[in-house]
């Protein structure tokens, strides 16, 4: 039995081997480069090898780090709290009102978006929300405004708008498939023993779909901390995240130690909000049984 | 609480006296082009253990559900205690439900769940906590309170269930299919627990079920189900004695049917001429004239109410000889299927019937091709003309 067992689990290290040793080359050996120039001393246009803390020091005691540090965990926190509560009622309506013969069609419309590149999507927002963009020349045609908008673009407001939109899917497809898992007998029981359905929604429904919101909140969460595309074009440049502070760091100032313990740095902050995300999804999985 | 075990039939004879609980009138009900229910009238009475019966598909589910309310009706109308129940929600129903699946909330643990629709309760927190603790010690589960609702095996499950739905006093208690997910033998203790529940709390139960057995074990009165009607409903002992059509008498246990020509109705009954067995005068309450699936007269028996008699053995009744066909040893039972002489089945050919004898000390197993004498009497005859 044990042999067996053995043979089997070198029969699957084999398997997975060719995608493993193509993980350690793309993610771990880059991931390991950043991690080893944080520690070393940067001499204006190239990497001095000495060992140092100085970077960390840096990066812990700047008041613009640490601003910009807040200023993503805010909006990526805005963006989490937006896409989930707009994704969650077309989650529901897609798991209790579409007609299971209509769902993958539902589910195939949702999924258009992703035919478009990421990066042409954020720049739509742009033509869509810019000074004379769609939404100030339809208001100005209609002759509801006389100057445009100026705060639709270029602020924190349309980087949310453009992230939310962007993450739907990725929001939508968790909840729906949490919801999808509730036996339909226990919304049953709710009513039977004298609850309202806005009642058994508050009972049942909802905590029942908690992992799916979590899971929902952790993938929106995470990449939207780390984004780069949107506060440079929607928000002008003029409101960067942490992201575009590693770029600056790295590339325009080529101060590449610092910025690699700025890159750790913000890992280090996305793993801690993470844990928490998955320690809140394994107390809601665990009653799920 | 303190009646004596023999009051079933007090509680029977009390529960046919009682005032209607539920009243159906003229239920209709249509999936589509499905008719799912076609014309239901019923009347269940106060404090009875009722049961709907039928094969799945039969409607007895559907009916379940219109009663709970989680199931519009097209035409008819539905009185519980009295009250319309048109435009009557299913949290306002003053039913509760014991589901198939139990529906027990996973999140929740066992005293949450079954303090569930306590929410609105005005009593203080500790008298809710105290009311939980007696309703699980009540099902036999004092002390699961602080489990986790997925830990517990299908029979608490199924208590826990009871319990949830036993501490609203509902006036019904609906149990659809509530034993059909347990093993055997937590079926049978469940069956005798359920109806000691039953008749402690006094409250009305109506149970779903599509297992005969089960329905005659628990039940004070059974309402057959074929196709959206109710072919039939009787108590237990009327049903399996005397069932008025062959499709019910085929559900419900095993019955022989021999091809019979009526003779002409006597003072006390019908007078019949039957292949194999004479003419026999079939009393008239056993003379059932609604046989829908018509393939002419025939007189029905139970394979218990005959029997083979041995060598030496006194005779009571009337007796008939016959070869043995084939003989089934069950332990306890054996069943014989023996080829009456002179009988003749629909088709013309002889089909033998099937006799159960219970294996009493002393009594042999006959074997097959033996020459045998049936003995049996003509009050435990059905006539289906």
């Amino acid at each position: 039995m044990a042999s067996g067992n053995r043979s089997q689990s070198v029969q699957g290290l084999t398997l997975i081997s060719p995608p493993l040793a193509y993980a350690l080359l793309v993610m771990a050996a880059p991931l390991l480069t950043i991690l080893a120039y944080s520690f070393l001393k940067d001499g204006y246009l190239t990497v001095v090898r000495e060992f140092t803390l100085e970077n960390y020091r840096a990066v812990w005691t700047d008041p613009i780090v640490r601003t910009i540090m807040l200023r993503s965990l805010g909006v990526a926190a805005l963006v989490t709290l937006v896409t989930v509560v707009l994704a969650f009622p077309v989650a529901y309506f897609l798991s209790f009102v579409v007609s299971p013969s209509r769902k993958s069609m539902w589910l195939f419309l949702i999924t258009i978006p992703f035919w478009t590149s990421y990066l042409i999507r954020v720049f739509l927002w742009k033509v869509i929300l810019g000074y004379n963009g769609v939404v100030n020349s339809g208001l100005k045609t209609l002759g509801i405004i006389e100057q445009p908008l100026s705060f639709l673009l270029y602020n924190v407001n349309s980087m949310v708008i453009t992230l939310a939109h962007a993450y739907a899917p990725f929001a939508i497809l968790p909840i729906f498939i949490a919801l999808e898992k509730i036996d339909r007998s226990l919304l049953e029981a709710g009513r039977d023993l004298g609850e309202s359905r806005a009642m058994t929604f508050w009972r049942v429904t909802l905590p029942l779909a908690m992992p799916g919101v979590v899971a929902a909140a952790l993938i929106v969460f995470i990449p939207t901390i780390g984004d780069y595309v949107t506060p440079a074009l929607i928000g002008g440049g003029k409101i960067p995240m942490i992201a575009n502070l590693i770029q600056s760091q790295m590339l325009d100032l080529d101060n590449r130690p610092l910025g690699s313990a700025l890159a750790v740095t913000a890992m280090l902050i996305v793993a801690v909000f993470s844990l928490i995300f998955v320690a809140l999804n394994r107390r809601f999985l665990k009653v799920r049984q | 609480m303190t009646t004596p075990a023999s009051s079933t039939a007090a509680h029977r004879a009390r529960t046919a006296a009682a005032r209607p609980m539920i009243e159906c009138r003229g239920i209709q009900k249509h999936y589509g082009d499905y008719h799912a229910l076609r014309g239901i009238d019923l009347t269940i009475r106060a404090g009875e253990f009722f049961s709907l019966l039928g094969p799945s598909g039969c409607g007895k589910t559907t009916l379940l559900r219109t009663i709970a309310g989680f199931e519009d009706i097209q035409s008819g109308v539905i009185l519980i205690d009295g009250q319309d129940m048109d435009g009557v929600q299913a949290n306002a129903r003053p039913t509760n439900m014991v589901f198939q699946s139990y529906a027990i909330f996973p999140h929740l643990t066992v005293a949450e769940n079954v303090g569930f629709g306590l929410r609105r309760d005005p009593r203080s927190k500790a008298e809710k906590a105290a009311a939980v603790e007696e309703a699980l010690e009540m099902v036999g589960l004092k002390g699961y309170g602080k489990r986790a609702s997925h830990a517990l095996s299908g029979g608490q499950r199924q208590r826990v269930a009871l319990a949830r739905a036993l501490i609203l006093k509902p006036k019904v208690l609906l149990l659809d299919e509530p034993l059909s997910a347990l093993d055997r033998k937590m079926r049978e203790q469940m069956q005798v627990e359920l109806i000691k529940l039953q008749r402690q709390v006094g409250i009305t139960f109506v149970l779903v079920t599509h297992d005969q057995e089960e329905a005659l074990v628990m039940s004070d009165r059974i309402a057959v189900m074929f196709e959206g009607q109710i072919a039939q409903l009787d108590g237990p002992e009327a049903l399996y004695a005397r069932p008025t059509s062959r499709r019910v008498a085929n559900f419900i246990g095993v019955m022989n049917f021999l091809p019979a020509h009526v003779l002409g109705d006597t003072p006390d009954g019908v007078e019949v001429e039957v292949p194999g067995l004479g003419r026999v005068e079939i009393p008239a309450k056993n003379v059932s004239s609604k046989d829908p699936d018509d393939e002419g007269p025939s007189v029905g028996f139970r394979p218990e109410a005959v029997s083979l008699v041995g060598a030496g053995q006194p005779v009571q009744g009337r007796v008939t000889e016959g070869v043995i066909d084939e003989v089934v040893y069950y332990g306890d039972m054996t069943y014989y299927d023996v080829r009456l002489d002179g009988s003749a089945s629909f088709d013309g050919k002889a089909r033998p019937i099937r006799i159960a004898m219970r294996n009493v000390f002393g009594r042999e197993v006959q074997d097959v091709g033996t020459r045998a004498k049936v003995s049996w009497s003509p009050g435990s005859l059905v006539l289906f003309r």
